[in-house]
């Protein structure tokens, strides 16, 4: 008799889903950020479908703003993995110069993620799209489906998501709708630590503790990526040790204080953390309910 | 519990072996609000260290805002995600929590408790493990205690836990804990829950949750904790049973490799065991078990793995691997236990997809055999199911399949129905057994058959199936046609509601449920007689998209004709012949199609006509020129 571990049923039920939507979906892609939940997608694809490659592409809806390293990451992932990789930026927003600084985070959002995904999945007709979503992520995601209906207008509505019994997965659709898939439902934020650490998945360096130029904001440090960085009048850049629990676009992602600069200690640091990972997530506090109201626009 | 103290022997890295080694419950709690429910989820992710700051900060002011519990942080709050729900104030749907200890990782899935609800428990109830069941200890075992057990036994869960909560209002009095376990206990056994444990606790307070209660000395079992860390997990039972594997997808990246994945549903398997491919019934043996992370010698349930077979056998998605000496049942008529989801009832003749492991097929619903009371467990006689009503119906399916009897095996016993039109899924469904009749039913072969009975009549066998609304022209139409045909020397019949309603189905009156029974008759009267060679016309409102499927999946491709009678509601209300627009906008007619129950139109029909620009006779004519132009009338 052989006892799985947590980790080895999540992979496998992850791998189950996977395939459901191969087998049944028209034409899937699979959302790819660069975090480390598209790192741990990405190694479940491999192994879902080995040995053969994953039969979709990846989309990365980019807003121009994110880390220089994750976009390093993001052309090294694609050909190690031989999959096509679509990068879509909503042409709107590049017309009309949208950044973080200008426009605020909720404009900045809406703009290149929501509307760009929309585009993205219109563009190409995808009926299905990968997300890294978790349900330990944020409240409204509690009672997310691990695949969630979308209108041909791209709206959720809860009233009308199907019930989950057993692996059984309803993925009949009309022409023009579509479903987000969340193969990672029921990790954790720790689960996806261990399984990087357990599987030595690649990472984005910027999950590593290192010295990195910042500034505080809002009680936020916020890296200087790059020089469109805005600094206030006498705001100076100063040398930190920090690391990301998560990572956004940089103006609108804050680091925290840390000497976690192995994948063992990144664990060590969160059996000991007294904050949730979003807490470095700008947009989640625009607001009660923030997060479900984007969910209802169609932001993944 | 869960927590990495840096001064452990062994550093991060032992540490972080161990922690990877722990395995997965998943459990389901039942109960409501009142009981504590609520409070019990929230002490337990409390305690496993599950809450951040962050979390606790917001808690604490949602609390004061809107909480019920004057200045006490009210853990209610953390778990109603929606705001939506938070608004009214109920919990609608399935929520599923996660926490761990040091042995164990746990996502619980948190469903509210009220009957309005059943789905929503039967949906969480699906993945569990473990069932803990929320009794007040003022109250004790309660009719929705029944309940919630019922769909418990139902849904296959094996190890129940009854937390007999709030024992601080009772002075945590041995005396009321024993006689609500012993009350419970009794009545479990009558529902077949074998595995109980009973369990003094008050959330609030914290009794028995994680640390054995210094208020409790008289009870010696385990807490609650500890009982969910030592209790065996479903997958180890799986691993026992015969393996079984439904077929996910063929990956068959060239020619030279060609493997089926799927996830185990049971059993183990090795290289070089024998399988039968089922139902094609093929055998072979395992020659790999390929992963990304090298062949494998075993692999288990509930994995995911790909497998190789040592001879090349036609396999495809949806097909079961089972082991060749032990085999699962195939056949394509059920009995089986089923809970209606959808606010739309079940409808006996109506048929809808059932989705069983990784198949998809067509099921008609036979007659209800009863549906049951959840609260008194009484057998009730019943047409059709409502919303959240569970009962007892054989199926007929359009091909056999594989399958084991759910209380074997969630995975090839557990099915969903999906309606055609919307897509929805409406129903779910737990398969018992496999109906004789569908075993010994050998079709009688006849020496004179259909081609014979047409040949002699020198015409080819169809039915023009009518619909439209009530008024539209649909009779007036098949009426001319049917003369015509008989002037040519055509055999024909014509089936409207004077020779039906009165007749064959004069027991059958105009309730969703009744039109359906109605529709299935008539299909089934028409195909018997386009067998004996006819051309049957058939003239009924057969509002139902569905219905007229399923009288078309009755007839070889061709035969069946659907003519569309359009004519819009204003026309035909206008012209009303029988009156019965008029008494059914006064309410005296009731479900009336186009007043108050609806007409599906058809979305390809053979044939359409405008009777707003087509006088009966050029309807007709157009109809007998598609006939023609189709062969039908020339000689078989």
């Amino acid at each position: 008799m052989k006892r799985l571990t947590h980790l080895e049923r999540l992979e496998a039920e992850s791998i189950h889903i996977m395939r459901e939507v191969v087998a049944e979906a028209d034409n899937p892609v699979m959302l790819y950020s660069m975090g480390k939940d598209s790192a741990c997608m990405l190694r479940l694809a491999r192994k879902a479908f080995y040995p053969a490659p994953p039969p979709f592409p990846l989309l990365h809806v980019d807003t121009t703003w994110k880390f220089r390293d994750m976009y390093a990451m993001r052309e090294r992932m694609a050909k190690e993995m031989g999959m096509d990789l679509i990068v879509h930026h909503n042409p709107e927003a590049q017309k009309l110069g949208i950044n973080p600084f200008d426009h605020g985070s909720q404009v900045h959002t809406d703009l290149w993620k929501t509307q760009g995904l929309r585009q993205a999945i219109d563009k190409y007709g995808f009926d299905a799209a990968f997300g890294g979503g978790r349900r330990d992520e944020e409240k409204s995601r509690a009672k997310e489906r691990i695949f969630s209906f979308r209108t041909a207008q791209h709206a959720w509505d809860p009233k009308h998501q199907r019930p989950e019994l057993w692996r059984l997965y309803n993925m009949r659709m009309h022409k023009g709708e579509s479903i987000r898939v969340f193969p990672l439902s029921n990790w954790t934020e720790l689960d996806v630590w261990q399984y990087i650490h357990r599987e030595k998945i690649p990472v984005v360096p910027l999950y590593f503790a290192a010295l990195r130029p910042v500034v505080l904001r809002d009680g936020a440090w916020i890296m200087v990526d790059d020089d469109r960085m805005r600094l206030a009048a006498g705001e100076q850049p100063v040398m930190r040790r920090v690391r990301f629990r998560t990572l956004g676009c940089y103006p609108l992602t804050g680091a925290i204080e840390s000497d976690a600069d192995t994948v063992a200690g990144i664990i060590a640091e969160l059996l000991r953390a007294t904050t949730s990972e979003r807490q470095g997530r700008m947009i989640d506090h625009d607001g009660a309910a923030s997060m479900e109201k984007k969910k209802q626009e169609g932001y993944f | 519990m869960a927590g990495f103290d840096p001064r452990a022997t062994g550093g991060i890295e032992k540490y972080l072996e161990a922690q990877e080694d722990r395995d997965l419950l998943r459990f389901l709690t039942c109960g409501s609000v009142d009981d504590g429910k609520s409070t019990l989820i929230g002490r337990l992710l409390y305690e496993s260290k599950a809450l951040f700051e962050d979390q606790l900060a917001t808690l604490a002011a949602d609390s004061k805002k809107a909480g019920t519990r004057g200045d006490d942080v009210d853990f209610a709050l953390l778990l109603d995600g929606l705001a939506a729900e938070r608004e009214q104030g109920i919990t609608i749907d399935v929520a599923y929590r996660f926490f761990s200890t040091d042995r164990r990782q746990f996502i619980v899935a948190d469903t509210p408790g009220h009957e309005q609800y059943t789905r929503n428990m039967v949906t969480g109830a699906s993945t569990a493990d473990l069932a803990i069941i929320l009794v007040d200890a003022r109250k004790g075992v309660l009719v929705q205690t029944r309940r919630h057990s019922y769909i418990v036994s139902l849904l296959g869960i094996r190890h129940v836990v009854v937390a007999v909560n709030k024992m601080d209002l009772v002075d945590y009095a041995e005396a009321t804990f024993d006689a609500i376990a012993s009350d419970y206990r009794e009545f479990a056994r009558t529902i077949g829950l074998a595995e109980v444990t009973a369990i003094p606790m008050s959330a609030v307070h914290g009794d028995n949750v994680v640390a054995a209660s210094p208020r409790t000395p008289w009870y010696r079992g385990p807490t609650l904790i500890q009982h969910l860390e030592a209790v065996e997990v479903d997958e180890q039972r799986l691993q026992k049973q015969p393996f079984r594997l439904p077929v996910q997808w063929v990956n068959r990246p060239d020619s030279e490799f060609r493997g089926f994945a799927g996830t185990i549903a049971a059993g183990v398997v090795r290289p070089g065991e024998r399988i039968r491919v089922l139902p094609s019934a093929r055998e072979t043996t395992v020659h790999r078990i390929v992963t990304a992370d090298g062949d494998l010698d075993e692999a288990v349930a509930p994995q995911s793995v790909t497998l190789v077979f040592a001879d090349e056998v036609d396999v495809s998605r949806g097909d079961v691997i089972a082991a060749a000496i032990s085999l699962p049942q195939v056949a394509d008529q059920f009995q089986a236990t089923l809970v209606w989801m959808s606010e739309q009832p079940m409808l006996r003749g109506r048929n809808y997809l059932m989705k069983i492991g990784t198949r998809t097929v067509t099921a008609t619903v036979m007659p209800l055999k009863y549906k049951v009371n959840v609260n008194t467990l009484e057998h009730v006689a019943a047409s059709s199911l409502d919303l959240n009503e569970i009962g007892v119906v054989d199926f007929e399916l359009d091909r056999p399949i594989a399958f084991d009897s759910y209380m074997e095996n969630r995975d090839t016993g557990g099915f969903i129905l999906i309606d055609r039109i919307t897509n929805d899924t409406v129903g779910a469904g737990m398969l018992r057994f496999a109906l004789r009749r569908s075993q010994n039913l050998h079709l009688q072969a006849l020496d004179i058959d259909r081609a014979a009975h047409a040949s002699i009549k020198g015409q080819k066998p169809a039915v023009l199936w009518f619909t439209g609304l009530s008024g539209s022209g649909k009779s007036a139409i098949a009426n001319v046609v049917e003369r015509k045909l008989f002037a040519e020397g055509r055999h024909t019949y014509l089936l409207d509601g004077d020779n039906v309603r009165h007749g064959l189905n004069k027991d059958l009156g105009f309730t969703d449920a009744d039109r359906v029974e109605n529709i299935r008759r008539i299909a089934e009267v028409a195909r018997l007689m386009a067998d004996a060679g006819l051309i049957v016309l058939t003239a009924f409102i057969s509002p139902f998209r569905n219905e007229r499927r399923m009288a078309r999946a009755l007839l070889k491709d061709g035969e069946f004709i659907e003519v569309f009678v359009d004519t819009p509601l204003a026309v035909a209300e206008a012209r009303d012949p029988k009156g019965l627009y008029k008494k059914a906008r006064r309410g005296e007619l009731k479900n009336f199609t186009g007043i108050d129950s609806p007409y599906e139109a058809p979305e390809a029909a053979e044939i359409r006509v405008d009777t707003t620009t087509l006088s009966p006779e050029a309807a007709a004519d157009s109809i007998i020129a598609y006939l023609r132009g189709k062969g039908m009338l020339d000689a078989a």
